[in-house]
């Protein structure tokens, strides 16, 4: 392909991709507090302070601040340097400095290791002579500190830590008695008695039923992310009238659970929060081809209601649990993708931080996904506002350097780094798409590759030789350098997947233990290159599940974070899923940030009925579908959306839940609908994603010359969820209907109406195929206009049309002088364009 | 049920919405909204009138997306480099850095003489065109934070944009337009919320326009066009024609009418009618709007477009902008594709950001004046923070809210002025500070908006871009 053969010869020639530099910096920066003010120099002759800013403080902050100061949160033995009242003040052994007397200043003796039994700093080689001799100038010339009221607080009380105790998110669940309500013919669960006391207290009503129609409707999406046919409605309709709303709902609540939409649905909820994507993002922007296998494990683990805190564990553990067969370890390894599917800045040179970065994104992804919780912001100091300090998170960091991440993708002119894939064991009709080779290439492939690894140890031999100022045996050009990597990892690349005889085999994207078991030291401020003191591998100390739950020697510590995560005493994680499931079905959240139950993030409207749901949901197995059926069968959820003036002005935002608020449907369940009501959807699953089948390994940024994609990045009639979800390029549909960001986890899409989409439904050629597709399907099941207008309407808006709808539509039908589609089925142009206009509605992608 | 005598029309469907229940319900009290709820016309977004005489009548707003460094651009510290070397408190705190001079000469510049860096030669010759706001800053040094400030004046809630504001403040000068377009707006820091219109009506909300680019070096070799496709698709209709897609719309329309009859209120029916009006108009004016081919090669050259070069794609933009405000667009938003979030290198690297900028910055300031649009489009260049005098990781800078450096143009700012002066170090500002929501409330006076005065009731509170903050900076306006 010419394409391929271009970019080969660009990695020849292109190295400036590799060098643009662009810092990862979206951590919060250094604490407000320790921002110093102009410093006082009445205090002290400017020159004092000249020698301190140059001579001493920086030694202070390089030697001492990790152990002595209000930024590392900790105070050894009750000193803090970092404040010249605390370092005068002292800690238990009184005074580290005291102006004016080298001789008694604790300080002195303990940095020239005067005293055997305090030699500072521990575990690093003295101090020079000249820097022991700067600090006795500086102590006779009286110590000049402007360093006034620094920090304001003191370590171990940041309001951070103080927040673990007061803040609800970190309180075990309560359960409480649902309220005792008098005349209360309403409620027909628990949890409309806790709405409707809160309704009640705000004077408020709840609002009456939505007809069957409107609810079969927004079931219907609400679990599988379809319209229900036709048939169904009626069904539903006629069994309301049999034996009532409530027995109706709970036969087609159990049929739609019991359907692999379902998983389909529900899978990409997940999908959202586990930030999927199938590229690496940012600046390189890498494919990974073999991301969709964590993708189908999501959608067959909620439609199996594998429970919750076994999903969890499964994601984040999936390797190191035991296996009865090679299909369940196989899929036990996929799960493990979670960790790997992330971003990934593969332009980052420096190995140590791309690796940094790596653990980074995973805690940060697990803990806002899990935990919805902001535990990253403690990578460069304690967290301000939440109890997570940098020791937590480094605590964190080391079960993540003990663990090796399979991404994928190998070194490129647009790759920096490679990485490996995690082989699965081999199943009989596994589906794997990538190619094999002739079995007698393997062998010239690794004969290659030996050359190259040869040829790159002679390079590295001629560079020791140079730097050590003798002559190499053999000189190299930049050129020849880059060559070599650029060939190597190809090669690499493709040996990883296939075997000896150059079979494909099976492969994922997913982790494993590392080799060796590593506690990661506390970067001071996030930097990679001033490790300070080491913590072992733990899970943050503030919030403590009732067993203690410690990190074995010999493993990474991932099973026992899963433990710890899903503790029955854990006050988040069940928390925080069941918000996300009422927020799905509900429009928003009891907690309306659904991401932050931080002290930043929003207070529970319902915190009684959340704690119930929560514990509930632990007692019921962690059973996803059975939190659903709870809750769809509350006479809250039957509440029809219709608009009432006075309780608008009491709570614009419906916070209480007075009726069920109008929601835009996500993009997925646009497409699908548009699919399923043309009668085009094809429900089975395609094999892997375009991803996997066509773009392979080529650079995001050059697709757009591949002229095998379609310009819209769909052309397909499955379900959206299979759709390719590549970082910066989404299929249109995706894009323009608010899809979650890949790169982040998102809980809670944003919502946008703009020109653009309006454009989308009247001039793509996908809503174009799908208004032929509907009127095709009219004109069989139909042989005049009455029949077909009422049979579209059933089927985009479940339900029939009202006088003016007909009256308008037969009139808009009857227009003469169109003629016939080129389609066969002989639908007029009319018609096509009649059903791209219901298809455009705002009804069409809208709930009641 | 009595059938309606007429269908509806788009102009009564239209007035249905302005004084309609959804439009009540939100107005209320605010008597500042009804006026702008409802115009003569009926229709939401025609011009409305000001609060008093305007200098601007539209925006080009110059999105330096990373904050660019003041010290190495615009703010002149000789201090710095006679200093470099040397450490501050603040540095000290941060990773024991020391200052660091800037790498570049500064010459003064026209008969103003402002300092300007040798990195922009272009720009230096509109020096007395320009009115620099070098006393700047902004509440947190995080990217998300203070870019989503800088857009919306509130980085906790979810508010409407500068340019929302301003389309709703102004209605809009070409009904086939958007008010509101952002050319190539990141999706990471705060993405949407930067161009969103939140509470305020969704035709508020800017149209994104853009397409993902080839980049350069590959473009070149294979010698394709950077920006594959058009950069707005689905602009025209395969199957039907012109007289039948209206027909089309008329019942799209008359059905969304319908059902926002019932429901009362529906801001998303709303939404979604005036959107597909616009989208039908749009089709007609932009394809013409955004093709570039048809103005002169000079004009081409002058503003750097031509494949291989460094300016292309921002000179591009930055073309279109100014076709766009000539075309009644109120405001226009570029994100600028050059990098300015300079940690590392950045002596190399900021010099790579101003050849891409500077000339079509240049050009399109020349541009606007040679058509006479300059007196009354207000051309702002910002980021959302500057960088710090210390350096960072020895080769770069880092971010720094408490003092930087914007600049205006036209639209009734006074060229040639430098406002206001951070510290010697160019760390903080200290002279005639200017926060965010003064600069907001600056650009709402310009374009004859008062910013105390242009609220909207929302859920029983009036809300304003700058909400119970801002001083206008009237010393910058002629």
């Amino acid at each position: 392909m010419l394409v391929r053969l271009i970019y080969c010869i660009g990695l020849l020639l292109n190295s400036s991709l590799m060098l643009v530099a662009d810092e990862p910096d979206k951590f919060e920066t250094t604490l407000s507090a320790t921002e110093t003010e102009t410093a006082d120099t009445s205090r002290t002759s400017d020159s004092g302070i000249d020698f301190f800013e140059s001579q001493i403080r920086p030694v202070l902050i390089k030697h001492c601040y990790d152990c002595h100061s209000t930024e590392s949160g900790t105070a050894e033995g009750g000193l803090r340097v970092d404040d010249r009242h605390a370092i005068r003040t002292g800690g238990s052994r009184g005074p580290a400095i005291v102006p004016g007397k080298p001789n008694a200043s604790l300080l002195l003796s303990a940095i020239s290791h005067s005293d055997v039994d305090l030699k500072m700093p521990p575990k690093e080689a003295k101090l020079s002579a000249n820097v022991i001799r700067d600090f006795e100038k500086w102590i006779e010339m009286g110590a000049p500190d402007p360093r006034d009221g620094d920090v304001a607080t003191v370590p171990g009380d940041w309001s951070g830590m103080e927040a673990a105790k007061t803040h609800w998110a970190y309180q075990k669940p309560r359960p409480s008695a649902p309220p005792e309500l008098e005349d209360d013919s309403w409620s027909v669960s628990e949890v409309d008695r806790f709405i409707l006391a809160r309704l009640r207290e705000h004077q408020l009503k709840p609002a009456n039923d939505a007809k069957p129609q409107i609810l079969i409707r927004r079931l219907h999406f609400d679990l599988v992310g379809l319209p229900p046919s036709p048939e169904a409605v009626n069904q539903f309709v006629a069994t309301c009238e049999a034996e009532g709303v409530g027995k109706a709902l709970a036969t087609e609540v159990d049929r739609l659970l019991a359907s692999s939409r379902f998983g389909e649905r529900w899978g990409r909820h997940w999908l959202d929060v586990a930030r999927f994507g199938e590229s690496s993002g940012k600046e390189a922007n890498i494919p990974f081809p073999h991301a969709w296998r964590y993708r189908d494990y999501l959608i067959d683990s909620i439609n199996a209601d594998v429970p919750i805190d076994r999903f969890f564990t499964e994601q984040l553990a999936g390797d190191l649990l035991p296996y009865e067969s090679d299909e369940e370890r196989a899929r036990l390894l996929i799960a493990t993708g979670y960790l790997a599917v992330g971003t990934k800045n593969l332009s980052e040179s420096n190995e140590k931080q791309f690796q940094a970065d790596i653990y980074d994104e995973q805690i940060d992804s697990m803990s806002r996904g899990m935990l919805a919780s902001s535990v990253a912001c403690a990578r460069c100091h304690d967290h301000k506002f939440d109890p997570f300090a940098m020791r937590d998170y480094y605590s964190l960091a080391g079960i993540f350097a003990s663990t090796k991440t399979y991404f994928g993708t190998f070194v490129s002119p647009a790759s920096q780094q490679g990485g490996e894939l995690l082989p699965l064991p081999r199943l009989p009709d596994e589906v794997i798409l990538h190619k094999g080779v002739p079995e007698k290439k393997v062998s010239e492939m690794k004969e290659q590759l030996a050359d190259l690894r040869a040829e790159a140890a002679e390079m590295k031999e001629a560079q020791i030789a140079l730097f050590s100022g003798k002559k190499p045996k053999k000189v190299f050009t930049l050129r020849d350098a880059l060559a070599n990597i650029w060939r190597t990892g190809p090669l690499v690349g493709k040996l990883q997947t296939i075997d000896e005889q150059g079979e494909p085999i099976p492969i994922a994207m997913g982790v494993l233990d590392s080799d060796k078991m590593i506690e990661s030291p506390v970067y001071s401020r996030g930097d990679v290159n001033r490790p300070g003191e080491t913590v072992p591998r733990a899970f943050p100390r503030a919030i403590a599940v009732s067993d203690s739950i410690a990190v074995p020697p010999d493993e990474s510590g991932r099973r026992e974070l899963a433990i710890w995560l899903t503790h029955p005493d854990h006050p988040l994680t069940s928390r925080v899923f069941v918000n996300r499931v009422w927020q799905h079905l509900f429009g928003v959240g009891l907690v309306s940030t659904v991401d932050n139950f931080g002290t930043t993030g929003a207070e529970p409207t319902h915190p009684e009925l959340l704690d119930n749901l929560a514990l509930q949901f632990i007692e019921e197995g962690w059973s996803l579908k059975t939190l659903i059926r709870k809750l769809v069968l509350s006479r809250t959820y039957r509440q029809d959306s219709s608009f009432r003036e006075n309780a608008f002005l009491s709570d614009p935002e419906n916070r209480f839940l007075w009726h069920m608020p109008k929601r835009r449907l996500e993009a997925e369940a646009i497409r699908d609908a548009m699919l399923a009501i043309s009668g085009e959807l094809d429900t089975t699953r395609p094999e892997g994603s375009l991803v996997a089948r066509v773009i392979h390994d080529q650079p995001i940024s050059l697709i757009g010359l591949d002229k095998r994609l379609p310009k819209d990045l769909d052309g397909s009639l499955h379900r959206s969820v299979y759709l390719p979800v590549i970082r910066d390029r989404l299929p249109d549909v995706l894009e323009l209907f608010d899809f979650a960001e890949p790169s982040l986890v998102t809980g809670d899409r944003e919502q946008t109406n703009v020109p653009v989409q309006a454009l989308y439904l009247m001039n793509s050629p996908f809503v174009l195929e799908r208004a032929r597709g509907l009127a095709t399907r009219l004109m069989n099941a139909a042989d005049n206009d009455q029949d077909r207008l009422r049979l579209a309407y059933q089927l985009c808006f479940s339900r029939e049309p009202d006088s003016f709808e007909e009256h308008y539509g037969m009139k808009f039908l009857a227009e003469a002088g169109e003629t016939n589609d080129k389609s066969q089925s002989g639908a007029s142009l009319n018609l096509v364009s009649f059903c791209q206009s219901l298809l455009s509605t705002a009804e069409f992608r809208n709930l009641d | 049920m009595k059938l309606p005598q007429t269908q509806y029309s788009r102009r009564t469907a239209l007035q249905s919405l302005a004084s309609g229940f959804g439009y009540l319900a939100f107005a209320g009290l605010a008597h500042d909204q009804a006026v702008r709820g409802q115009s003569p016309s009926g229709e939401g977004l025609a011009v409305k009138p000001t609060h008093f005489t305007p200098r601007a009548k539209r925006v080009i707003f110059l999105c330096m997306n990373g904050g660019p460094s003041h010290v190495d651009l615009f703010d002149y510290k000789p201090m710095l480099s006679d200093k470099e070397g040397h450490k501050t408190a603040e540095s000290v705190l941060r990773g024991n850095a020391a200052l660091m001079g800037s790498p570049f000469g500064f010459k003064r510049q026209g008969e103003s003489g402002q300092w300007f860096s040798e990195l922009l030669p272009n720009l230096a010759q509109h020096a007395d065109d320009i009115c620099f706001l070098k006393s700047m800053h902004t509440d947190l040094p995080n990217h998300a934070q203070a870019f989503i400030q800088m857009h919306t004046g509130s980085f906790q809630f979810t508010r409407p944009s500068v340019g929302a504001w301003s389309l709703y403040g102004l209605g809009t000068e070409n009904e086939n337009l958007p008010g509101f377009v952002t050319l190539n707006p990141p999706s990471d820091n705060g993405g949407a919320q930067n161009y969103g219109s939140a509470f305020l009506p969704a035709i508020c909300q800017a149209t994104k326009i853009g397409t993902n680019q080839i980049p350069g070096f590959y473009a070149a070799l294979l010698g394709v066009d950077k920006e594959p496709g058009p950069p707005l698709k689905n602009i025209e209709n395969s199957l039907l024609s012109n007289e039948m897609q209206r027909k089309q719309l008329d019942l799209i329309r008359d059905l969304n009418a319908h059902k926002l009859s019932q429901d009362v209120y529906h801001p998303e029916i709303e939404g979604a009618i005036e959107s597909f009006e616009l989208a039908f108009r749009m089709q007609d004016e932009v394809p013409e709007l955004l093709d570039v081919s048809s103005e002169t090669e000079q004009t081409l050259e002058s503003y750097g477009v031509g494949a291989g070069k460094p300016t292309d794609l921002f000179g591009r933009q930055c073309l279109l902008a100014r076709r766009m405000v000539e075309a009644g667009v109120r405001f226009v938003e570029v994100t600028s594709p050059a990098k300015w979030d300079h940690h590392f290198l950045l002596e190399s690297e900021l010099q790579k950001s101003c050849e891409q900028t500077d000339q079509p910055v240049a050009a399109l300031l020349a541009d606007l004046k040679q058509r006479g649009l300059l007196d009354d489009t207000l051309v702002i260049w910002a980021g959302e923070f500057g960088r710090t005098p210390y350096a960072q990781s020895g080769t770069g800078r880092d971010h720094n809210n408490k003092g930087y450096t914007l600049w205006m143009a036209g639209g009734g700012v006074k060229g040639g002025l430098s406002y206001g002066a951070t510290d010697e170090l160019g760390y903080q500002a200290v002279e005639n500070p200017i926060h965010i929501h003064d600069w907001h409330a600056t650009i709402l006076h310009l374009l004859g908006l008062d910013h105390k005065q242009l609220t909207y009731n929302y859920a029983g509170r009036n809300f304003r871009l700058t909400d119970v903050y801002g001083n206008v900076v009237h010393d910058i306006m002629t």
